[in-house]
């Protein structure tokens, strides 16, 4: 493994056959096997795979902390030539915390809700280093600046709820480096924060790296964020890592079949569903219990071959092109699978967009509004006779879609896309302006007062797949229920029909119309939920954050899915979503939202090409890549976005815009330019200013 | 926890249209074996299940298993193995007016094994459509149940009874009528409380956009997702009120007699226990093994439903 | 906080004043029976009527509401039947006497119930645990007056350890005081222990403990400055609950034991229909179980800093 860590003799961590087990009632079930790795001192290693893949299990089998079921059942683990599997409890409390540290996928349930954060800072030094709380407390103040947060007198005071999410992510990350460890472990430390926030700690990361030298081991199932901060990767499936080596080599010569299935299954912001295809991996993860023999993926591998691939245990093979270093899979047939074609076809980016379907306007938004009241109780607010003040999630809203088209409304938590949906599906009522669907104005007519007709024409697919479909009722009940309460159908014998019809559709097989929810996976509940929404027969169907809950893989099926039906149906499809990879692949037309308003509008091909509108930019280059043949514009946003009870007067967006004029942006609402194809941007900035932007992607030069 | 909730229509139907009779006859006995057998995972369950058992077992067959008369009056003061003069045994003995207490105690299992339930059943009828009514449809509805039920819930239970079996007479109805009215709000907070949960859920939103009623809603959509909690707490809830109903007995303000009530037993002989004791200890073992049982099959259920 | 607490007092004050209404309307709209009561079963209703009359019970029933809601107020509740005494004369000794027994009762078992919860919540499924968790279970299982019977049969009947009652006829003697509370203490500490097991217990599995530990902290630090003061929190509220519940308690233990407490005055009054006591007997519980509970949730603010500093 040495020829991979060339700065240092000795790695920080060397772990070779490392296997983890769980007891269950069903037996021992192991979860990781055979798994080699060593990271030397400032090198950044990731472990990426999906859900399931052991990649979790590994991090917590460094900490040695595995829960009562979990037990290390074979190899070898030493840190910094230390055996770390022979430590007793006194020797690794001295590494934990010290040596080794920990960020956390939710800083929030991270940090203790019921201590100041300075508390929680200072006991680091002072459990490790039995230093006074005086310098304790001074120690933290200075971490709290080095992880780039301001004023840290009134933060170490405060308790965990009081701070954003990338405050606290910034805190805990803090907290893991006061001690200055060797050796950093981040569990997607970015996965439940916006991406403006997620492009924040990357950079933060990055800084670490150089400044710290810290050995950092990078979790994450997102293949872009790997490239953005790791050296090299290990990829796992099922337990086993399949192919590691460097970033940039295995990124561009992926070798491993699995590998290669992740890549086709991510959408790249570069490149829309006509030029790039997304290719699911067939067939699902094995049950820990039900793994093949021989090659975990064999089941889904197109290149299988019985008598090799299921002969036994598949040995790492290196896989190296051009003479690559330590580029190494698990695969047989190497030679068979060859090498895979670059991320984005040359081509791609010549390639005529075909034109978007230009039907009659389905849905049509005319200065939509939504306010909610919230009432202040405190006594402040009460002299100061504003006990009654107004969250504007919404504010004049202007966007039309046509038949057939689908329409993305992307931006952050907070900027007003899940309000629009609940007053479009008539869950809310707007407090103004118009909402004309197939000629009739529903924005104040709650889903109560709508016709029949209306309510089916309109229907939604929900985020969470665990939430989407009623535990207690069976799947095929549910389906039939929409069909019967649209009047669809009435007879028994042809509901039963139109339920196996749509199971049909969404490509399940037609016995799960008597299955209950928890015995189906997270796809396939989407998929359900996906035929439920179809089962009317709608003109417009809305989908909030149809794929976010997913596992890649699991992703680009039901995105493609999805796609297919929309396209067959001739259906409008209102997409809301934070995902831009994946507006990019599904939408024909985008709406950028921030803070309740509408940033930029148009055609998905000129609203992912410059001019942009500032945010655009700043949200496009906030996504992050996985190609490294892409170079792409670094634009990190400042502060967090302002409350929705008191905006700013002026532009939104000014309080963090990279691009902000001055007093103007303050003080007045941006105009709007309007282009070909309406093609709409808010700013003060003049359209031929923002014409002359750079491209957030670009091809990187050889 | 899924085999044993009550049959639904809404699931059954589409699929497989049989006599609706059949299927709920069917379901229900599929329905308690399934729960029996998923029970199996617990033995804490499977202990409570087969105290519960037996003494329902012993309910049902009273008439037949009670050797004699619950009220005949013959040889007061018996202790345990006393033979009996018309032939047989005392095998508990018998109290102080002569009966035997092995018939009373059997008898006695009628007693509290029909108020507790039917209570309960009402009590949870009530507090479920509060409940629902509350946290689905909150707004003033909400604050006016929950005020309503913080004030019942201010007063301590057993004050709550005393007032409401004095001023209303000791009868089964009152006893009944004043479970409902104490325990309804406690049942009322636990389903507010599951249903303010459940009533985000997205399938709940999906209903909402398909234009279902209100009512549908909260008993087809969310009332079922809630039962898991419920069961746990029908059978604590039981329990408590096999308790009370004891309590009541035991103060002297409990069924009138001369019908045999455990807590009605010890409040006659207690004064009596320092020369007699079998013939308060025997109704207190009786009503604490059924509690008991209800108390392991709630601490069992609760057990298996957090392993699915 | 001070609107948080003035809101908290005065929903206190509106509970006790619909309290007090339903009692009144409970007990008292019915003078007749009052009139027997005091007069006895063999007057004719003239008699009665009279004394209605005399008593001002014609009276519209809100400007007698009022009045008794008055008296009751300046602490004046009204003649006992039973004791013919004024009823405060009566409950205030006994109040005292059954304070005295509750709050034993509480030195013993709070600390009791705490320890073992959260012993058994620091490792969950542990032997310790599942013992307590049956200990709990079967100890909440039987009923006071049960347990009362058992125990005294076994320390009374049998080994002769301890006296059967507490009336204290012989002045205070601790000594009695040891079997109402064992029978207190049994049926209630189980609630709390697994109260605050299960708290424990959720918090045990927080990723902010695992934090803690990963950090390099020793265990007992770990327990003792993250998991306990947020273990605690629920359990307290818990706690002050209790107190509701102990007010019923002591009906049952002081009926058996024929502790001269307010538990066995509430029981006597209303087993002879003394309307006065009842009123009285059952303001002061109220009072005594709307205060508690206000202050469990001023507490509960106050200990949790996600809302007091919302
Ligand atoms: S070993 Fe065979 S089955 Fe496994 S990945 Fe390689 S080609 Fe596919
Ligand atoms: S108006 Fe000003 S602040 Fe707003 S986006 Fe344009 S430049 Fe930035």
């Amino acid at each position: 493994m040495t020829d991979a860590a060339p700065r240092a003799a000795e790695p920080v961590l060397a772990i070779e056959g490392l296997s983890i087990s769980y007891r269950t009632r069903a037996g021992a079930i192991p979860a990781v096997v055979d798994f080699d790795l060593a990271i030397a001192a400032g090198e950044s290693v990731a472990l990426v795979g999906e859900s399931g893949c052991g990649k979790s299990t590994v991090a917590n089998a460094i900490m040695r902390y595995m829960g009562r079921n979990g037990s290390i059942t074979g190899g070898e683990m030493r840190f910094k030539g230390r055996d770390m599997l022979a430590m007793g409890e006194a020797e690794l409390r001295s590494l934990r915390g010290a040596e080794i540290a920990m960020v956390y996928q939710e800083p929030f349930a991270a940090l203790n809700p019921s201590m100041t954060i300075g508390r929680q800072l200072m006991e680091v030094p002072m459990i490790h280093e039995g230093v006074s709380e005086r310098q304790a407390y001074e120690r933290a103040a200075r971490m709290l600046e080095d992880v780039r947060l301001a004023d840290t007198e009134r933060l170490m005071s405060s308790y965990p709820h009081q701070l954003s999410g990338g405050q606290q992510q910034r805190i805990v990350i803090a907290m893991a480096l006061l001690a200055n460890p060797s050796l950093l472990l981040l569990d997607e430390p970015t996965t439940a924060l916006d991406v403006t926030v997620e492009a924040g700690i990357v950079e933060l990361i990055g800084e670490i790296k150089r400044k710290f030298g810290t050995a950092i081991l990078f979790i994450s199932h997102n293949l872009g964020l790997v490239h953005e901060v790791c050296d090299r990767v290990c990829v796992m499936y099922s337990g086993d890592v399949v192919e590691t080596g460097a970033v940039a080599d295995v990124f561009t010569h992926m070798r491993h079949p699995y590998t290669r299935g992740l890549f086709g299954c991510i959408p790249l912001p570069m490149a829309g569903r006509d030029e790039r295809p997304l290719t699911a991996i067939p067939g699902q993860l094995p049950l820990p219990h039900e793994r093949p023999h021989g090659c975990n993926f064999g089941p889904r591998c197109p290149w299988f071959a019985a008598g090799t691939c299921d002969a036994g245990e598949v040995p790492m093979i290196a896989a190296g092109i051009d003479g690559a270093a330590g580029h190494r899979a698990r695969c047989l047939r190497l030679d068979a699978v060859g090498e895979a074609p670059p991320l984005v076809p040359e081509a791609a980016e010549e390639a005529e967009a075909v034109p978007a379907p230009e039907g009659d306007i389905v849905l049509d938004v005319v200065g939509m509004q939504k306010y909610y009241p919230v009432h202040d109780r405190s006594i402040a607010a009460l002299i100061a006779g504003r006990s009654v003040r107004w969250v504007k999630a919404n504010e004049a809203l202007d966007f039309d879609a046509r038949r057939g088209q689908t329409v993305a409304i992307v931006g952050e938590s907070g900027c007003g896309k899940s309000t629009f949906a609940k007053v479009l599906m008539g869950l809310e009522t707007a407090t103004d302006g118009a909402i004309i669907f197939e000629g009739d104005d529903i924005a104040e007519s709650a889903v109560t007062d709508r016709s029949k007709a209306q309510i089916a024409a309109l229907q939604m697919i929900f985020q969470n797949p665990n939430e989407t479909l009623n535990p207690s009722q069976s799947v095929g009940s549910q389906i039939a229920r929409v069909i019967r309460k649209f009047g669809v159908e009435t007879d028994r014998a042809k509901i039963l029909q139109r339920v196996h019809d749509l199971l049909d559709l969404v490509k399940l097989p037609r016995d799960f119309a008597k299955r209950m929810p928890r015995q189906l996976s997270g796809g396939q509940k989407q998929r359900i939920g996906i035929a439920r929404a179809f089962a009317g027969n709608p003109s417009m169907v809305i989908a909030d954050e149809p794929v976010s809950a997913l596992d890649v893989s699991v992703q680009a099926a039901v995105t493609q899915l999805l796609a297919d039906i929309q396209r067959e149906h001739d259906t409008t499809l209102i997409v809301i979503s934070h995902d831009l990879a994946l507006v990019r692949y599904l939408a024909d037309r985008v709406v950028v939202m921030y803070l309740g308003q509408i940033m930029e509008q148009g055609r998905v091909e000129d609203v992912f090409a410059p001019p942009y509108h500032p945010y655009t930019e700043a949200l496009l280059s906030a996504v992050p890549v996985a190609d490294p043949q892409i170079e792409k514009t670094k634009i990190v946003l400042e502060g967090a976005v302002p409350s929705p009870l008191d905006p700013p007067k002026g532009c939104p967006f000014a309080t963090r815009c990279q691009h902000k004029l001055g007093a103007i942006c303050d003080a007045k609402r941006p105009p709007v330019h309007m282009r070909a194809d309406g093609h709409r941007i808010a700013c003060h900035i003049p359209l031929g200013e923002l014409e002359q932007m750079e491209p957030v992607f670009r091809r990187a030069k050889a | 926890m899924n085999e044993h909730r009550p049959p639904d229509r809404e699931s059954a139907e589409p699929i497989k249209p049989p006599p609706a009779i059949v299927v709920t006859a069917r379901n229900i006995i599929l329905g308690l074996w399934g729960a029996l057998r998923l029970l199996r995972e617990s033995t804490v369950a499977m202990i409570g299940a087969g105290l519960v058992g037996f003494w329902v077992l012993v309910a049902i067959f009273a008439p037949w298993l009670a050797p004699y008369d619950p009220n005949a009056q013959v040889l007061p003061f018996a202790t345990p193995f006393t033979e009996h003069p018309e032939g047989g045994t005392f095998w508990l003995g018998a109290d102080h007016l002569g009966r035997d207490i092995l018939s009373r105690v059997i008898w006695g299992s009628r007693t509290v094994l029909f108020y507790a339930p039917v209570a309960t059943a009402c009590a949870f009828a009530v507090g479920i459509t509060m409940g629902l009514f509350a946290g689905y449809k909150r707004g003033w509805i909400d604050d006016v149940l929950s005020r309503i039920s913080d004030i019942i819930l201010s007063f301590p239970i057993l004050v709550l009874y005393v007032v409401i079996i004095t001023t209303f007479g000791a009868s089964g109805l009152n006893i009944v009528l004043a479970v409902i009215f104490a325990s309804a709000p406690g049942i009322m907070r636990i389903v507010r409380g599951l249903v303010l949960d459940l009533r985000n859920r997205d399938y709940v939103a999906a209903a909402q956009t398909r234009g279902e009623s209100t009512l549908r809603i909260m008993f087809v959509e969310i009332l079922p997702n809630a039962r898991g909690p419920l069961i746990v707490d029908a059978c604590l809830r039981l329990g408590y009120t096999i308790i009370t109903i004891g309590v009541l007995g035991f103060l002297g303000l409990g069924l009138p007699p001369p019908d045999p009530d455990w807590g009605g037993m010890v409040n006659q002989t207690r004064s009596m226990a320092t020369f007699a004791p079998h013939m308060t200890i025997f109704p207190v073992i009786a009503i604490s093994s059924l509690v008991l049982g209800f108390n392991l099959l709630a601490d069992g259920i609760r057990e298996i439903s957090l392993n699915d | 906080m001070l609107i948080f607490l003035a809101r908290r007092t005065g929903y206190m004050v509106l509970t006790m004043l619909v309290v007090s209404i339903l009692l009144f309307v409970l007990l008292e709209v019915n003078g007749e029976a009052v009139a027997v009561k005091v007069l006895g079963p063999y007057t004719t209703v003239e008699q009665r009527n009279l004394w209605l009359e005399a008593n001002g019970y014609f009276r519209p029933v809100y400007v007698r509401y009022f009045e008794w809601l008055g008296n009751m107020l300046t602490g004046d509740f009204g003649e006992s039947i039973r004791f013919r005494a004024p009823v405060a004369d009566v409950l205030w000794p006994r109040l005292a006497n059954t304070a005295i027994l509750g709050g034993v009762t509480f030195a013993v078992m709070i600390p009791l119930a705490l320890m073992m919860g959260i012993l058994a919540g620091m490792k969950e499924g542990s032997k310790l645990d599942r013992s307590l968790s049956v200990t709990a279970i079967i100890t909440t299982s039987i009923p006071e007056f049960a347990s009362a019977v058992l125990l005294t049969f076994l320390f009374v009947f049998w080994l002769s350890w301890l006296p059967g009652t507490s009336g204290m006829t012989d002045g205070f003697r601790p000594v009695e005081l040891i079997l109402p509370v064992t029978v207190l203490v049994l049926y209630g500490f189980g609630y709390i222990a697994r109260m605050t097991r299960a708290s424990m217990v959720e918090v045990m599995q927080t990723p902010y403990i695992r934090t803690a530990i990963l950090k390099g902290m020793p265990y007992r630090q770990v327990i003792m400055r993250h998991a306990l003061r947020n273990a605690l929190i629920a359990p307290f509220t818990v706690i002050m609950l209790q107190i509701n519940w102990l007010l019923s308690g002591v009906i049952v233990v002081e009926f058996f034991f024929a502790y001269k407490g307010f538990g066995a005055l509430l029981l006597e009054a209303s087993l002879n229909q003394d309307i006065f006591l009842i009123q009285a007997c059952a303001m002061v519980a109220v009072f005594v179980a709307v205060t508690t509970q206000t202050i469990a949730d001023i507490g509960y603010t106050y200990l949790n800093p996600r809302i007091r500093f919302a």
